[in-house]
């Protein structure tokens, strides 16, 4: 065994941990480092103002709340991003997708709102993600039989759902006698119930979609990892010319993963218009798509890490707000700059530390291989 | 390691002993970590390609580095243009390209494009290139891997004037033969290490090999004779065109027994991916028809990769890294690869982790892969440990028939050994097996029937007893055999 281990030409391993929690750390503080400078130059405490932004974050109860309540944005976006990376697809569209689902969350809240709630709230689920998926089955079928590139119809797609949404609620959905762009309200019974209706805790956008996200997040794993459906994909992702020697049709499963990503951008949908506006409005992704796309990097399309980058992302959301609002030289721009700069050393940047500290633990592997 | 001037040095090792590793850091690509190179007595710091170019080293590399829609001489140029217009360069380029080919008896049109080339050729450009940047020391990185016997043996009288001039050359290759055919001194390397410098003429192949893998190794595949039974293929007249319009397979005629080893030599590129992509199921046939227990298949439902499995077709594909693995899954996730719709590993929608685990372990024991890690990354194992991975899925799903793609390419001496008594082992037990291989000796020892192929035909069949490698050098190179051979195939065909 010691034999094998140190043969010749083997790469040498870096121990699991590195990879998954001290190169995104090191990521982290290297972009908290630069914010750090902004700030200083602006003419602020950066120490305070990393305090204020903690304590806006996860300092009381409401915060927590919408902290959480953002969170789950970034797990629904960073999973739909990561299940498309895992068949080597870059699906941009998230945030298209979301407006889709959302519109189809709408549109079945709206004309079925006398149904039952145990009716209505499944059904409107399902239409998010329907809609969604098909957001994103037309550029996965284009990817797949055109050669359309994913990156740019799924672009194409975000501004085509945006206008879509704004003509449907300017024209067709509004509210009558509305003067803003939003349709009515929907009934009580098809709203998602939120948490504090059933825990202690003060009144937050936090809904029951967050259980449902961390639900999914499971669903995920199980899905990509333990059923032949998810091999599948990962072998396309991998490596295309394996998979069509091993009888896997690459075209199939770019389709089925663009679609299963835009189900799963489409449940924003469920979130913001289902669990927190109770209507439809414009922009209620804001941004969450693009996001997503950091997320998932960051969380190297697994749950898990999802999951913690999403938390991190949601806590810079809430927090960025109260930094925003406690200190006078910080603006909500200055905010978009911080988060701004963790998606470029997270996301972008990735690699810029990665060689470095894996030939620093390789060397280390070795030298304790050759004196053992 | 010190190479006298005026020798061609022959260095030798597995794949993955470092050979090629050891070039590169000569050539400037990589940089070593502790050790010093000297040229002529001085040392030299080279840490880039063209610090090596200074001192007087040139390179060929196995992939060669040239520009298809360039001139020998363009391409020659390349990089030392010498001045902001070309008119000057070229000029004098030409001039000292007509010294350098009569000095060395290289000869070759200047004017030809680079693409238009045979392979044999474009490698004599690649020589051409670093002479003309001056170089005394000249390597050469597995130089016949592309070649047709007799074009290697062209390339030996070259490398033979050049040394006759004062020319340094450095071989780099894992066969044996050229190193006893060609060489001064050889020296060996196993496992990153410099085993042992000898002289050619003190040493035998028998020798070389021993101290290549670090034990006597049997260099000659033993096996019985075949008791071919019944066509367990049959492929008629099967064309192929690929996306670019190219006709790769042109009315090819097998046919594939029972109990039988068919070898397909060929130089590289002359159809034999093509035919094995079309067999496997991977790239439909444009015409003709494959009959598989006697049924014709061609356009059934099942002619693709996934059925084909599934009826009894194991495919070990001829690049591994490219097709046979995942080399970020791990080998155990590598084991289930084209299996893995099969109710053997799945309990209703979940992959059954045991069951894949429980096989992994098996495989690995029977092929003896090591190390013996069922989560280890495909790309942690070495060459032959992988290739025996792939060997062990396809073999071990009991197929009646194998498609086998250069079965040794890139695998070490030990690892051909055993993967080559697999092979016959599994045709005694009346498997029929289609081996592909550019390793004309692989080809010779392991097949029962050989057929040959050239430009997308097949030129000859012959008994592989009746085989010589001239025969075959000659029928790899498109000559025809006379007429008796092709009436005897015929009548073959009609016999079956």
């Amino acid at each position: 065994m010691t034999e094998a281990k140190s043969k010749f030409g083997s790469p040498a391993k870096v121990p699991a941990w590195v990879n998954l929690a001290l190169i995104p750390l090191v990521n982290l503080a290297a972009a908290l480092f630069i914010s750090g400078i902004v700030i200083l130059i602006v003419g602020d405490d950066p120490i305070q103002a990393l305090e204020v932004l903690f304590y806006g974050a996860f300092g009381y109860a409401d915060a927590v709340g919408y902290t959480l309540y953002y969170t789950t944005n970034f797990i629904f976006t960073g999973l739909a991003v990561a299940i498309a990376f895992h068949c080597g697809l870059f699906n941009i569209g998230a945030e298209g997708q979301a407006l889709i689902g959302g519109l189809g969350v709408g549109l079945a809240a709206l004309y079925l709102d006398f149904l039952p709630s145990w009716v209505v709230i499944p059904i409107a689920i399902c239409t998010a993600a329907i809609f969604g998926a098909f957001w994103a089955y037309i550029p996965g079928y284009l990817q797949a039989k055109r050669g359309s590139h994913v990156v740019i119809t799924t672009i194409m797609f975000n501004f085509i759902a945006a206008s879509i949404m704004t003509y449907l609620l300017v024209e067709v959905l509004i509210a009558p006698g509305g003067q803003s762009p939003e349709s009515r309200e929907f009934a009580e019974l098809a709203w998602l119930p939120f948490i504090h209706d059933f825990l202690p805790m003060p009144d937050t956008p936090l809904n029951v979609s967050f259980i449902f996200a961390l639900l999914l997040s499971g669903a995920f794993y199980y899905f990509v990892w333990r059923t032949r459906w998810g091999y599948e994909i990962r072998v396309v992702g991998q490596n295309e010319t394996a998979a069509k020697y091993a009888g896997i049709s690459p075209s199939r499963n770019i389709i089925l993963a663009m679609a299963l990503s835009g189900a799963l951008a489409g449940f924003v949908g469920i979130n913001e218009v289902l669990g927190v506006h109770h209507r439809l409005i414009l922009d209620f992704t804001g941004g969450f798509g693009f996001v997503g796309i950091a997320v998932a990097l960051m969380g190297r399309n697994h749950p898990v890490g999802i999951f913690l980058a999403a938390l991190l992302f949601g806590a810079l959301y809430q927090g960025g707000s109260e930094l925003a609002f406690e200190m006078k030289t910080i603006n909500r721009e200055m905010v978009i700059v911080i988060q701004g700069l963790i998606i470029l050393f997270s996301g972008a940047l990735e690699n810029m530390f990665r060689p470095k500290i894996e030939s620093f633990f390789k060397r280390k592997t070795t030298i304790a291989a050759a004196g053992a | 390691m010190s190479v006298d001037r005026g020798t061609i040095h022959g260095i030798i090792g597995e794949n993955g002993a470092g050979k090629s590793t050891l070039m590169s850091i000569v050539y400037g690509f990589y940089q070593a970590e502790d050790g010093i190179i000297l040229v002529d007595g001085n040392q030299c710091h080279i840490d880039n390609p063209q610090a090596s170019i200074a001192a007087g080293i040139g390179m060929v590399h196995q992939h060669f580095m040239l520009v298809d829609t360039f001139t020998v001489l363009e391409n020659v140029i390349l990089g030392v243009e010498g001045g902001a217009l070309l008119t000057e360069g070229l000029a004098k380029a030409r001039k000292e390209l007509l010294r350098l080919e009569k000095e060395y008896s290289l000869e070759i049109d200047v004017d030809a494009y680079v693409g238009d080339l045979p392979v044999g050729l474009r490698q004599r450009v690649e020589i051409l290139k670093a002479l003309y940047r001056g170089a005394e020391i000249l390597i050469l990185d597995e130089p016949t891997g592309v070649l047709t016997p007799q074009e290697a043996d062209h390339l030996f009288r070259i490398l033979n004037t050049l040394r006759d001039q004062g020319k340094t050359v450095v071989l780099i290759t894992h066969k044996l033969r050229e190193i006893m055919a060609i060489t001064d001194n050889v020296s060996v390397m196993r496992r990153g290490e410099m085993v042992a410098h000898v002289a050619t003429k003190d040493t035998s192949r028998e020798q070389l090999a021993e101290l290549m893998v670090g034990r006597t190794v049997l260099l000659q595949v033993e096996k019985e004779d075949a008791t071919p039974g019944k066509t367990v293929m049959k492929i008629r007249d099967l064309s192929f065109i690929d996306g670019d319009g190219v006709p790769r397979l042109k009315k090819i005629n097998l046919d594939i027994k029972a109990g039988e080893i068919l070898g397909i030599a060929g130089v590289s590129g002359n159809g034999q991916s093509e035919l094995l992509s079309v067999l496997g199921g991977i790239d439909p046939p444009s015409a003709g028809s494959v009959i598989y227990k006697d049924e014709d298949i061609t356009n059934s439902r099942s002619f693709n990769a996934r059925e084909l499995r599934k009826i009894g077709l194991g495919h070990v594909p001829e690049d591994r890294h490219r097709s046979g693995l995942i080399l970020s899954f791990s080998a155990k996730e590598n084991t289930i690869l084209g299996y893995h719709d099969s109710a053997v590993y799945n309990k209703g929608a979940t992959l059954d982790q045991n069951a894949v685990l429980n096989i992994c372990e098996t495989y690995i024991e029977k092929f003896d892969v090591r190390p013996p890690d069922p989560n280890l990354n495909a790309s942690g194992f070495s060459g032959g440990n992988q290739q025996k991975l792939v060997l062990a899925r396809e073999m071990e799903n009991d197929p009646d028939i194998l498609l086998v793609g250069q079965p040794t390419r890139g695998v070490d001496i030990g690892a051909i050994e055993f993967i080559h008594k697999q092979l016959i082992e599994m045709r005694d037990a009346g498997k029929a097996i289609l081996v592909v291989s550019v390793e004309i000796e692989e080809v010779m020892s392991l097949s029962d029937r050989i057929a040959v192929m050239f430009d997308g035909e097949i030129v000859g069949e012959l008994d592989a007893k009746e085989a010589t490698e001239t025969r075959l050098g000659l029928m790899m190179a498109g000559v025809k055999e006379t007429a008796t051979s092709v009436n005897k195939e015929e009548n073959k065909v009609v016999g079956s």
